[in-house]
């Protein structure tokens, strides 16, 4: 399965691009499976995913919990708490 | 009163009149309309902001928030703008106005909406100083617990 992930603020920064498709391995079911594969990407992904708690996440721009399943979904948006407003 | 409720949403990088955005609502023919304003406060050495968002999620996101604050109070209609870029201090970031028949759904509405705004919609600050590193503004708890007194 190929997802269309993206980052925001310091995610961005910090895996230093914006976008990108990920070739998703078969056995990841939830969010934070997922996490645990984007951390094997390059260094910079590794310290953006360093401390999972600090990460919101949108399921096809929707607000999700990191065990939220990614079965049907084809983008998914990584990004700090927001701060708008 | 979802339905019967003027919605209108914008993300945008040009500043507001607000005036041009209340005439709308004004002429919804309710007897009271509300508004909030937020401006980039200059403290600290802060020069400006730099406002990221979600740009497939932000209007759905906005829109959203407008419909249920239509769902919970009588309200003729909800105009939502927030800004995005770079803002100077003084500048203005976001507007969010109601309209209703009385001034207590108005004021109410209003009050929720930038509370909920602010933990709901994928906007992120970043400031700019004159002297020191740039520094993504972290969620504060006051806005979490001004949040939850909706729930």
């Amino acid at each position: 399965m190929t997802l269309q992930i993206l980052y925001f603020a310091w995610v961005r920064e910090m895996t230093g691009m914006g976008e990108e498709k990920v070739d998703v391995p078969e056995d990841i079911d939830t969010v934070s499976d997922l996490i645990s594969h984007l951390t094997t990407l390059s260094n910079g992904h590794a310290e953006a995913f360093a401390n999972p708690a600090r990460i919101r996440v949108a399921a096809d721009q929707n607000f999700v919990e990191l065990g939220a399943e990614i079965k049907g979904i084809s983008e998914i948006a990584f990004f700090p708490p927001v701060t708008g407003g | 009163m979802i339905g019967r409720s003027l919605i209108s949403v914008s993300v945008q990088t040009e500043d507001f009149d607000l005036a041009a955005q209340i005439e709308p609502l004004a002429k919804l023919g309710g007897g009271a309309v509300s508004n909030f304003i937020g401006y980039v406060r200059g403290e600290g050495g802060l020069i400006a902001l730099e406002l990221e968002h979600y740009p497939m999620m932000t209007e759905k996101a906005l829109t959203r928030l407008a419909e249920e604050a239509a769902d919970r109070w009588s309200l003729l209609g909800v105009s939502l703008v927030h800004r995005v870029g770079r803002l100077d201090i003084g500048a203005q970031i976001v507007l969010v106005a109601t309209a209703s028949r009385h001034r207590r759904d108005a004021l109410d509405a209003c009050a929720f909406l930038i509370d909920r705004l602010k933990t709901d919609a994928p906007f992120w600050k970043k400031e700019i100083f004159s002297d020191v590193e740039d520094k993504w503004v972290e969620q504060r708890e006051a806005d979490l617990a001004a949040k939850d007194l909706w729930d």
